[in-house]
């Protein structure tokens, strides 16, 4: 057993856990955030993304005992309080969920995506946008509301960091 | 009202999923839950000489080590088959039995044997590990051709030669007669690859068993919450109905996989029964690949005759279908009635013959998966017609559009009577969205980058909201397939409409209340749908099929039309008027030309206060309909698949992809385009990424997504999507179904265009990029005989 | 996952003392490839030695002929990193193509170079460029680093702690994604330092990663794409699965590795 202590979605949480668990175990089990999924055991699916110190990773694929002092995001905590992220906005908009199960993965994966790409100046383009979803499996949409709600929330969030400028 | 029929309504269900707030079943917790997991076969195929569990049992917070005896010796029945289909020599289908925790034999990698529960997942699985299982391994056979060959394997003792059915429709003679006097004739055989369905939720089962009560719960991720408590109950003898619910809550996608009620889920009700705890047990991506039933896997010879001006006279079909190891619930429907009922496509054909064999094999049972026989019709007919052009120097299109159907009712030759439909329609508005007239010059602007450039078509129709009760019946079902509905209008006016139908990601929560919105022209946030579960939902048939528009609204409607008839009855008697005179509108319920009215609300509470109503009247607003339909729905459409291939490397790039279909009328169009943007995904995948590998034997070699190819976002492009409505005449909203249309419609267009770009008809699914070259290469190099 | 010890050192000397100590160790770096095998049980270590928080584990630094990159740093960082992107752009673009963002985030070029997956990316890379595995005990050259699928020259309880890189003339890297898992079916990498063409090919070599001397021969008098059309690859020695058949593989050796000379910068 190790004890870990984390920020997730803004709070300090501390507990004791076996060594072997998975972080996407931790959030589910430990803190019973059900909202981050596992839909495979081989890292392909992307169900699990969540942010970690700023980054998307895969929590199927990471050790809570190798994250003590890690501030995490799941998609429990993108939105501020009632208001939603533009990201989960543009989910519901432009209807680029059908199951849902798929669903935080990838609003996780979105944010992160449009965060890089605007950190670095570079366009996120259609094709950009379906090369970076390739950790990230739908079975459902066939993909073109995910691309459409991507494309419109990295517009809205451009515009947010540009009026926080 | 701007949230009824034909509005874009977004989803009012996606705030819980786009918040992480879903709830799937493996989210769920029970007090007191231990969980369970599976020692499942090695072998594809052996005989089980023992079980020894002592290693697991000593670990410490294993609580029992459960196996096929005593569970058979419990009185638990052997999972069935739910439709009987007759051999054509008379003899019934030979179904061999399947226990759900294998006794004496296992006949697929991933067989359950026996079953451990433990206080954790992780310490279950170590232990099922630890169950030593003792096997006298025998040969296995995973194809089904090879299944039927002399010396193959005999997987079952009641199927000899491992023949479940040979089953026939249609007139042989006069169809063989009508191809030997074609002037041409094209012949192809096909393989519809094997697939796995993948809903990104894996399956999942909570089994809470009340010793007080006697009486179990069952949370489960199901497509039909009914249907398994009937059969859970009826067949399996797992509890009587009235002791059993069954709860589906979020379902995390389904495709028809979700249908079935597997081993897992009467081993956790039962192991609870024996444990005392509640079981969970949630599947793994690599348990599902083995364990979750497969779909498609046919092998089919077919011969086409024409006429010297390209009218088809005759059409011959001899199909081989793979069940694998065991007749899962609709098995032996899919390749009879779901597949060779819709042989005749959109054309006009006066003779056509179908035989089909079906097949045990030393693998994963095969079922319904989206689309379920109908992409097996459509793929042979529509690569038929478009090898046939190119044999004949014919352009595709005007081959098809020779020989549609262009009136209605239409009988065809394999007892389907389509009911509405305008394929030409669609073809026009398919050729105009997809550009076809600019293709050439399109193709010559790709030859100068290297690039082959390819076009194809395919021309779909299948059968949906399945289906007449009666007719079913007559067909060997063993269940009805009607839908339920109940609409209570609660005392202040909000609405809660109880549904059979269960979404798995369609949306229903949305749409459903688009119906009632518009019905009673109420905000539809007055408005909720409830599903789902079994102790809250009168009874339902579930979702699959497409049905759910077609068969699940139309209950809606008839329970709809009971509660107007009602409160036109009240709002008459209160405002002294005639019935006829009442009008339901903006929220009121008024007498026509004149100001008198009620709130809609109003008439709620008068119907629950029961202080003024007509002599006689119950109290209450609430009313229920069964619905059964009267016939099949017919969605069609017209696809158009164009593509890039890199000759160099066979990666092949669907450029373009334009789909014009007629579901008939429409309630959200953005929902079903949502549909057809799924399903048309699926069907490339079918066509270019994706298939269930086995060795001969029966090892399953694409166990996880390291070997089995998912569509990603970069494999598929946007699509283009029309629609062209003609009405289904034979329900109240005029409906026809989306849901599986894409599936069945992606697969020929793609292969068809790929193809077309690198001239040769000679290429089965899944082209993948190592298909694509071959091909390439095989139609480059002379023949080694010439 | 059986049940495992999870160790965090902070020095390298911490790292080979807790690696000596246990019964069978292994180091974790990104964990990405670790992880999943021990999900499905197909490894068990006793203990896990996580090397990411040891100083300098992460850093890359460029000397005059030189790229360092320390054997914790993630792809992501190399794929970003302008240092790298300026030094060895086929190196930067490799990075960016391993796997999918996420994995990308967490992944280590130190692990993947120990775990040497026949099917990985950074073996084509550390071979093509005649890279430097820097050890805590030694320095290991490439060509005598890789030893078929799996296996490298590391010793029990060795520690991967750098890579160094020649800063060649130009570079290029051209991959065949698996469909499926996205690892490759066939990667090339091409790399001229000096005067000569060095031609590392992953993913299609039962052996694991290897060079093509014939490639490098034609490379070396003319570097162009078309000079490889003489050049014959045989598929003896070639993977062959449900993906790629062994000729399949042969071909699109040759593919790649003109695509990979086309891209070289």
């Amino acid at each position: 057993m190790t004890d870990v202590t984390m920020v997730v979605n803004g709070k300090a949480v501390q507990r004791s856990i076996d060594d072997t668990t998975l972080l996407s175990e931790f959030l589910r089990e430990n803190l019973r955030l059900t909202g981050t999924h596992v839909g495979c055991d081989t890292s392909q699916c992307g169900a699990c993304v969540v942010h970690v110190n700023g980054r998307a990773i895969k929590s199927c694929t990471a050790l809570a005992a190798s994250l003590d002092g890690a501030e995490v995001t799941t998609i429990e905590g993108v939105a501020n309080g009632k208001e939603l992220h533009p990201m989960q906005r543009a989910f519901n908009v432009h209807h680029g969920l059908q199951c849902g199960f798929c669903t935080p993965g990838m609003i996780m994966a979105g944010i992160d995506m449009v965060n890089r790409y605007q950190a670095s100046g570079q366009p996120l383009t259609e094709a950009t946008i379906r090369h970076e979803l390739e950790g990230n499996i739908c079975r459902c949409t066939g993909y073109h509301n995910i691309v459409r709600a991507i494309e419109d929330a990295a517009q809205q969030m451009d515009g947010m960091s540009k009026a926080a400028e | 009202m701007s949230d009824g029929i034909g509005a874009r309504v977004a989803r009012k269900e996606d705030k819980r999923f786009i918040t992480g707030k879903g709830k799937y079943t493996d989210d769920i917790r029970m007090e007191n839950q231990a969980y369970a997991a599976f020692v499942r076969s090695p072998h594809a195929h052996a005989r089980v000489t023992g079980i020894d569990a002592s290693a697991a049992e000593a670990m410490d917070g294993v609580i029992a080590v459960l196996n096929g005896q005593e569970l058979t010796g419990d009185g638990i029945g052997n999972i069935i088959c739910g439709w009987a289909v007759t051999s054509k020599d008379g003899s019934p289908m030979n179904m061999g039995a399947w226990s759900a925790l294998a006794t004496e034999k296992v006949r697929y990698v991933g067989d359950a044997v026996a079953v451990v529960i433990a206080e954790t997942q992780a310490l279950a699985r170590l232990a099922a590990e630890a169950v030593d299982v003792a096997y006298e391994e025998l040969t296995g056979v995973a194809f089904a051709d090879a299944a039927l060959a002399a010396g193959a394997p005999q997987i079952h003792d009641n199927a000899p030669g491992n023949l479940i059915y040979d089953w026939e429709i249609g007139d042989q003679a006069a169809t063989d007669a009508a191809i030997a006097g074609a002037a041409h004739v094209t012949e192809l055989q096909v393989t519809n690859n094997r697939l796995s369905p993948n809903p990104m939720e894996p399956r999942s089962a909570v089994a809470t068993f009340d010793e007080s009560e006697d009486h179990y719960t069952l949370y489960t991720t199901s497509q039909n919450p009914h249907v398994a408590r009937l059969v859970l109950s009826a067949f399996y003898q797992v509890a009587p109905e009235h002791k059993l619910r069954v709860i589906a809550p979020d379902v995390g996608g389904g495709f028809g996989c979700k249908i079935y009620i597997y081993p897992e889920e009467i081993t956790c009700l039962w192991a609870s029964m024996k444990t005392g705890r509640s079981v969970k047990w949630t599947s793994d991506r690599t348990e599902a690949f083995m364990t979750d039933a497969h779909g498609r896997d046919h092998i089919s010879t077919a011969k086409m005759g024409f006429d010297a001006s390209g009218k088809i006279v005759g059409f011959g079909v001899d199909t081989i279908a793979n069940f694998g190891a065991y007749m899962s619930l609709f098995s032996s429907a899919v390749p009879t009635y779901l597949y060779a009922t819709l042989l005749s496509g959109q054309y006009n054909i006066a003779n056509i013959h179908c035989n089909v064999r079906g097949v045990y094999t030393n693998t994963v049972p095969v079922d319904a998966y989206r689309g379920a026989g109908r992409p097996e019709a459509c793929y042979l007919i529509e690569r038929m017609l478009e090898t046939a052009a190119r044999e004949m120097g014919m352009d595709p299109a005007d081959l098809r559009r020779k020989n549609f159907i262009d009136s209605f009712p239409h009988e065809t030759p394999v007892i389907m009577t389509y009911d509405a439909g305008d394929f030409a329609g669609n073809m026009d508005k398919a050729q105009a969205a997809a550009d076809v007239a600019g293709f050439a010059a399109r193709k010559a602007e790709a030859a100068g980058r290297g690039k082959l450039r390819g076009l194809g078509y395919s021309a779909y129709i299948e059968a949906c909201g399945i289906a007449p009760s009666a007719a079913v019946g007559s067909l060997g079902a063993g269940v009805g397939l009607w839908e339920s509905a109940e609409v209570r209008v609660n005392p202040v006016g909000t609405i809660e409409v109880l549904t059979g139908s269960h979404s798995h990601g369609q949306g229903h929560e949305t749409t459903f209340a688009q119906i009632v919105a518009d019905r009673f022209d109420l905000p539809i946030e007055n408005i909720q749908i409830v599903h789902g579960d079994t102790d809250k939902v009168q009874f339902g048939m579930g979702t699959y099929g497409s049905r759910s528009g077609a068969v699940g609204m139309s209950a809606i409607v008839k329970a709809m039309d009971k509660v107007e008839a009602k409160v036109k009855k009240i709002a008459a008697h209160v405002l002294e008027a005639a019935e006829d005179d009442i009008v339901i509108e903006g929220g009121e319920v008024k007498v026509a030309g004149t100001d008198k009215a009620m709130g809609w609300h109003e008439v709620g509470l008068s119907a629950y206060t029961a202080h003024n109503l007509p002599d006689g009247m119950e109290p209450g607003l609430k009313e229920g309909a069964f619905y059964d339909p009267v016939n099949f729905t017919f969605p069609a459409g017209c696809y158009i698949a164009e593509v890039e291939v890199d000759p160099e490397t066979g990666v092949t790039e669907i450029v373009q992809f334009t789909a014009a279909d007629d579901f008939g009328n429409i309630i959200n169009p953005m929902i079903v385009e949502g549909q057809v943007h799924g399903g048309v995904a699926q069907g490339i995948g079918q066509a270019m990424l994706e298939q269930v590998v086995y060795d001969h034997t029966g090892q399953l070699i694409t166990g996880s997504y390291m070997d089995y190819a998912m569509p990603r976002a970069d494999d598929v492009p946007s699509y283009t999507i029309e629609h062209n409505t003609t009405v289904c005449p034979n329900n109240p909203l005029g409906i026809k179904g989306c849901g599986e249309a894409g599936a069945i419609g992606a697969p020929p267009a793609v292969i068809n265009a790929i193809t077309d770009a690198i001239g040769t008809n000679d290429l089965q699914m899944p082209a993948t990029s190592q298909a694509v070259w071959t091909a390439i290469q095989a139609a480059k190099t002379p023949m080694a005989a010439e | 996952m059986y049940a495992t010890k999870y160790h965090k050192p902070g020095s390298v000397a911490d790292a080979v003392a807790a690696l000596g100590s246990a019964e069978d160790a292994k180091v974790l770096a990104g964990g990405q490839t670790l992880l999943p095998t021990m999900k499905q049980h197909l490894a068990a270590p006793s203990d896990l030695i996580d090397i990411r928080a040891i100083d300098g584990m992460s850093a890359i630094s460029v000397s005059g002929d030189s790229v360092t990159i320390g054997a914790g740093t993630t792809h992501m960082d190399v794929a970003g990193s302008a240092a790298v992107q300026e030094a060895i752009p086929g190196l930067a673009c490799l990075a960016a193509g391993i796997g999918d963002p996420h994995v990308r985030a967490m992944g280590t070029i130190g692990g993947s170079v120990a775990n040497n997956d026949p099917a990985a990316d950074y073996p084509a890379a550390v071979l093509g460029l005649g890279a430097t595995v820097i050890t805590n005990a030694r320095e290991i050259a490439a060509d005598d680093f890789f030893n078929g699928m799996f296996e490298t020259a590391l010793n029990e309880g060795e520690i991967i702690t750098e890579l160094q890189f020649p800063k060649a003339q130009s570079s290029g890297y051209s991959k065949f994604d698996n469909p499926a898992s996205r690892y490759a079916i066939v990667g090339v990498f091409v790399a001229q330092t000096g005067g000569a063409v060095r031609v590392a090919v992953t993913g299609a070599g039962a052996d694991g990663v290897h060079r093509h001397a014939g490639m490098e021969a034609a490379l070396t008098a003319d570097l162009s794409p078309a000079a490889l059309d003489a050049v014959a690859v045989s598929a003896d020695g070639l993977l062959s699965d449900v993906h790629a058949s062994a000729d399949y593989r042969a071909h699109l050796v040759k593919v790649m590795a003109k695509r990979a000379v086309a891209a070289m910068s």
